[in-house]
C-alpha cells in the first residue's frame, strides 16, 4: 500500500519504547547517570543518519517479525539488557499504544501530530546533549519535508496501511483498561461524543439548493451522538502546540506498565493462519538494517559491571512465569539473521558499506 | 425501522479499506454472496436465504512471481452485466477477474509496477460494471481502465484507458446497465475530491468534471442521473450528473465516510463511516424539475467499530449488511 509508512511506524513505536523504558528505569531506581546513558545510546542509534536515510526511502512495510527484530536490536543498543519475556511485553505495549493512537486520530493527518508529540518528548530526553539534539532536529525537517505536502487521501492510505499492520491485535494493557479506553475484550472504545475533527461539521444538517445555487430548504436530523464543534488545529511545524494528547507520555513512576495474557481474543489466532510464506524481501532489508545498526559505534555490553538488566514485570518470578505462559500465537518468532539467505543485491550493498 | 439479525461469521477480520463489502443476490438459487477483504485475502461467504447453510471460500491476491512481496488487496466487488456476473479483485499488483462464485479466475491484468518502490504507491481501486459489456477499474495514477467483457469465456480485453484524473481513483459507480438509455452512466472520483461524469461507448465520452475541494471522495453512487458522493470530511454531497449542479449538502458523519449504497427501487440511501454510524436516508429525484429531496430515516451505531463497508442486500433496501475494521463478522439488519 503506501510506501511512506515505515518512518512513521518506526518513530512512533520508538517513542513509545522510550516512554516505557524511561518509566522502568526510574521505577527500578537505576542510577541517573546509567539511565541517561541508556536513553542517549538508544536515541543516538534510532536517529543515526545512515539508518534514517534507508528508512525514509519509499518501501513497503516490514513484516512483524522483521520489525520486532529491529526493535530488539534498538533496545540492546546500550548497557541495558532485557530478558525475552520483558522484551515481548515491551513490544506488546509499544504496538498496542500506537495502534490506539492511529485508531483514535480524528483525521488521518493527525498521525503526523502524534509523531510530533513523540519527537517533542524525545527532544526533551536529549536536550542536554547537543550532538544527539541536532540529529533529532534534522529528523523533524525530514518529516516535515516528506509529509506536510501530502493530501488527506494519501494520509488515509498511510493510516490504512498501519491498520493492516495492527490488524487483529487485541492485547489488553492495564493502563488502557484502567482509563476505560480499552474494553475487557481488548478492543478500543470509540466515543460518539466530543469535538469533531478539524474540517468536519457536526452532523445534523441537510441543505437543499435550487439550480441557481440558493439554499431552498434546511432540515435537521438527530445524529445519535453528542458531538461539539471542532477545536483549533495542532501545529505541523518544528515547534508548536500539537493540541492532541495522543502520542504524549501516559506513563509515570506511579502508573505501572502491565499487560494481560490470559483470555486474549480468538482473533489473534485467526490472524496467524493468514500469514503466507515468509517475506524474502523483508528479510533482505532486515539484514541490511540490522547490520547498519550493529555496525554503529555503540558501547558493547562487554564490561559486566556497567551492564544491567531491566525487568518489565514487578518481580523476576513474574517475568519467568510470563515467558512460560505466553500463548504460542503471540510469539514474535525473531528471525535468525545468520540463517537467512542473502541475495546478490544485498551482498553488493553490504560490501559497499564495508560491513562484510 | 431496522432491527439487527444474526451476524455471519467470516474467516478473517475486515481490513480498513473503502467500500469493503460487496453483495450479490442470486435469486434463482435463493443465495446471497458476500465478499470482505482482509489484507491479501478475499473472504467469500455464500449464505442461503433460509439461514441454514453457509459456505466459505478464500481467494488470494495473485503474485506475479515468488520473489516479490505480498500484494495487498484494495477492493473486491461483484460486477453484474446482462450476460454474466464477475467478481473483480484489485490489488497492488493488478486486477483479477473471477466467475462470480470465485471458482475460476478468468482474467489477470498486471499493473506497471516499478522495480524499486516509488513514493507514489501503485495499486488499482474502484470497480464498476458499466452498460452491457464493460468493467471499469481505477488506478492510483488516476487512470481508468475500461475492459471489454464478452458474454462468456475469458477473452477479456483492455479496450480504453481514460486519463482525466490527476489523483488516485477512490471509487467508480455506474447505472443503467441493460437496455435503458441514459445520458450519463458512469461517475469516477478521486483522492482530491474531483468527480468525472462519463457516457460509455466504443469510446467513452467525458460529459462533466466537477473540481474537488481537496477533500477526498471515498465513495460514490449514481442513480437517476444524480451523483451521491461521500467525503473524508463526513459530508455527503448530491450533484446533478450532467450539469454538475450541487443539489444537496448533508453534514452526515463525524468522521471519514467509507461506504455509500443506494437501493435503486426504493431510493433508500445507506452511508457508513469511521464514526461507528450507519445512517439510512430516503432520496427522491424528480428529473423534470431537476430537484432532489433528502430525508433522514434511521441510525445504527456499531459500538466501538470503524465501519468500512455497508451494502443493501436487495434492490428495495429491505435488508443491509455492514463490516467493520477488526471485526470477523458481517452484521445484518432487516426492516421491521
Amino acid at each position: 500500500m503506501s510506501s511512506r509508512t515505515l518512518p512513521l511506524l518506526f518513530i512512533n513505536l520508538g517513542g513509545e519504547m522510550l516512554y516505557i523504558l524511561d518509566q522502568r528505569l526510574r521505577a527500578q531506581n537505576i542510577p541517573a547517570d546509567k539511565a541517561k546513558k541508556v536513553m542517549n545510546d538508544i536515541i543516538t542509534t534510532m536517529f543515526n543518519k545512515k539508518f534514517l536515510e534507508e528508512l525514509f526511502k519509499p518501501q513497503e512495510l516490514y513484516s512483524k517479525k522483521a520489525l520486532r527484530t529491529v526493535f530488539d536490536r534498538l533496545a540492546h543498543a546500550s548497557i541495558m539488557r532485557l530478558n525475552q519475556a520483558s522484551m515481548d511485553k515491551l513490544y506488546d505495549l509499544m504496538t498496542m499504544a500506537f495502534k490506539y493512537q492511529v485508531l483514535l486520530c480524528p483525521r488521518p493527518k493527525d498521525i503526523l501530530l502524534v509523531s510530533f508529540n513523540h519527537m517533542d518528548a524525545i527532544k526533551d530526553f536529549v536536550k542536554d546533549t547537543p550532538s544527539i539534539l541536532s540529529q533529532v532536529d534534522e529528523t523533524y525537517q525530514q518529516l516535515i519535508e516528506m509529509y506536510t505536502p501530502l493530501c488527506n487521501g494519501e494520509f488515509q492510505l498511510i493510516r490504512q496501511t498501519l491498520l493492516i499492520f495492527f490488524q487483529d491485535m487485541h492485547i489488553r494493557v492495564s493502563i488502557f483498561l484502567k482509563d476505560k479506553v480499552q474494553n475487557s475484550n481488548g478492543r478500543f472504545g470509540l466515543p460518539t461524543s466530543g469535538p469533531v475533527p478539524h474540517g468536519t461539521q457536526v452532523p445534523g444538517l441537510i441543505r437543499i439548493f435550487s439550480c441557481t445555487g440558493e439554499e431552498k430548504t434546511r432540515l435537521q436530523f438527530n445524529n445519535g451522538g453528542n458531538y461539539t464543534s471542532a477545536i483549533r488545529e495542532g501545529s505541523f511545524e518544528i515547534f508548536g502546540d500539537r493540541v492532541t494528547k495522543l502520542g504524549t507520555n501516559m506513563y509515570s513512576v506511579s502508573r505501572p506498565v502491565e499487560t494481560h495474557m490470559s483470555g486474549t481474543s480468538k482473533s489473534s489466532t485467526q490472524h496467524t493462519k493468514v500469514n503466507t510464506a515468509p517475506n524474502p524481501l523483508a528479510k533482505e532489508e532486515l539484514n541490511m538494517l540490522a547490520r547498519l545498526m550493529g555496525g554503529l559505534e555503540v558501547q558493547k555490553a562487554g564490561s559486566s559491571d556497567t551492564a544491567f538488566r531491566v525487568n518489565l514485570f514487578a518481580t523476576d518470578e513474574e517475568e519467568e512465569e510470563a515467558l512460560i505462559t505466553r500463548p504460542d500465537e503471540l510469539s514474535y518468532g525473531i528471525i535468525n539473521i545468520q540463517a537467512t539467505k542473502v541475495n546478490k543485491n544485498t551482498l553488493l550493498l553490504l560490501s559497499c558499506m564495508a560491513i562484510i | 425501522m431496522f432491527h439487527k439479525e444474526k451476524s455471519i461469521q467470516i474467516k478473517n477480520s475486515a481490513s480498513a479499506l473503502y467500500n469493503n463489502l460487496s453483495v450479490l443476490r442470486i435469486a434463482p438459487r435463493r443465495l446471497t454472496y458476500f465478499t470482505v477483504v482482509h489484507a491479501n485475502v478475499v473472504n467469500m461467504v455464500s449464505a442461503s436465504w433460509d439461514g441454514l447453510n453457509y459456505s466459505h471460500r478464500q481467494l488470494q491476491s495473485k503474485e506475479p512471481n515468488v520473489a516479490t512481496s505480498t500484494s495487498l488487496i484494495m477492493q473486491a466487488a461483484f460486477c453484474v452485466l446482462p450476460s454474466r456476473e464477475l467478481l473483480v479483485v484489485t490489488s497492488q499488483k493488478g486486477i483479477q477477474m473471477y466467475e462470480s462464485d470465485g471458482s475460476i479466475m478468468v482474467y489477470w491484468h498486471a499493473l506497471d509496477t516499478p522495480e524499486t518502490p516509488t513514493a507514489q504507491a501503485v495499486f488499482a481501486r474502484g470497480i464498476a460494471a458499466v452498460s452491457e459489456n464493460y468493467v471499469c477499474v481505477g488506478v492510483s495514477s488516476g487512470a481508468i481502465l475500461v475492459f471489454d467483457i464478452p458474454s462468456k469465456g475469458s477473452n477479456i480485453t483492455l479496450s480504453e484507458v481514460l486519463e482525466e484524473h490527476k489523483e488516485s481513483i477512490t471509487d467508480i459507480a455506474a447505472e443503467c446497465s441493460g437496455s435503458q438509455e441514459c445520458v450519463a452512466n458512469l461517475v469516477t472520483v478521486d483522492d482530491g475530491g474531483s468527480l468525472c461524469v462519463w457516457k460509455s461507448g466504443e469510446e467513452f465520452q467525458l460529459l462533466n468534471k466537477i473540481a474537488g475541494l481537496d477533500i477526498s471522495c471515498s465513495s460514490v453512487k449514481l442513480w437517476k442521473g444524480t451523483v451521491v458522493a461521500g467525503y473524508g470530511s463526513g459530508q455527503i454531497r448530491i450533484y446533478e450528473a450532467v450539469t454538475g449542479i450541487l443539489q444537496s449538502e448533508i453534514n452526515a458523519h463525524a468522521r471519514w465516510i467509507y461506504s455509500l449504497d443506494i437501493a435503486p427501487f426504493s431510493g433508500l440511501l445507506l452511508s457508513a463511516a469511521e464514526d461507528s454510524f450507519v445512517r439510512v436516508w430516503h432520496l427522491s429525484v424528480t428529473p423534470e424539475t431537476n430537484s432532489v429531496e433528502v430525508a433522514h430515516l434511521h441510525n445504527e451505531c456499531v459500538t466501538d467499530t470503524q465501519i468500512c463497508g455497508a451494502k443493501f442486500c436487495d434492490g428495495d433496501g429491505y435488508a443491509f449488511a455492514v463490516t467493520g475494521y477488526d471485526l470477523s463478522e458481517i452484521i445484518r439488519y432487516t426492516q421491521t
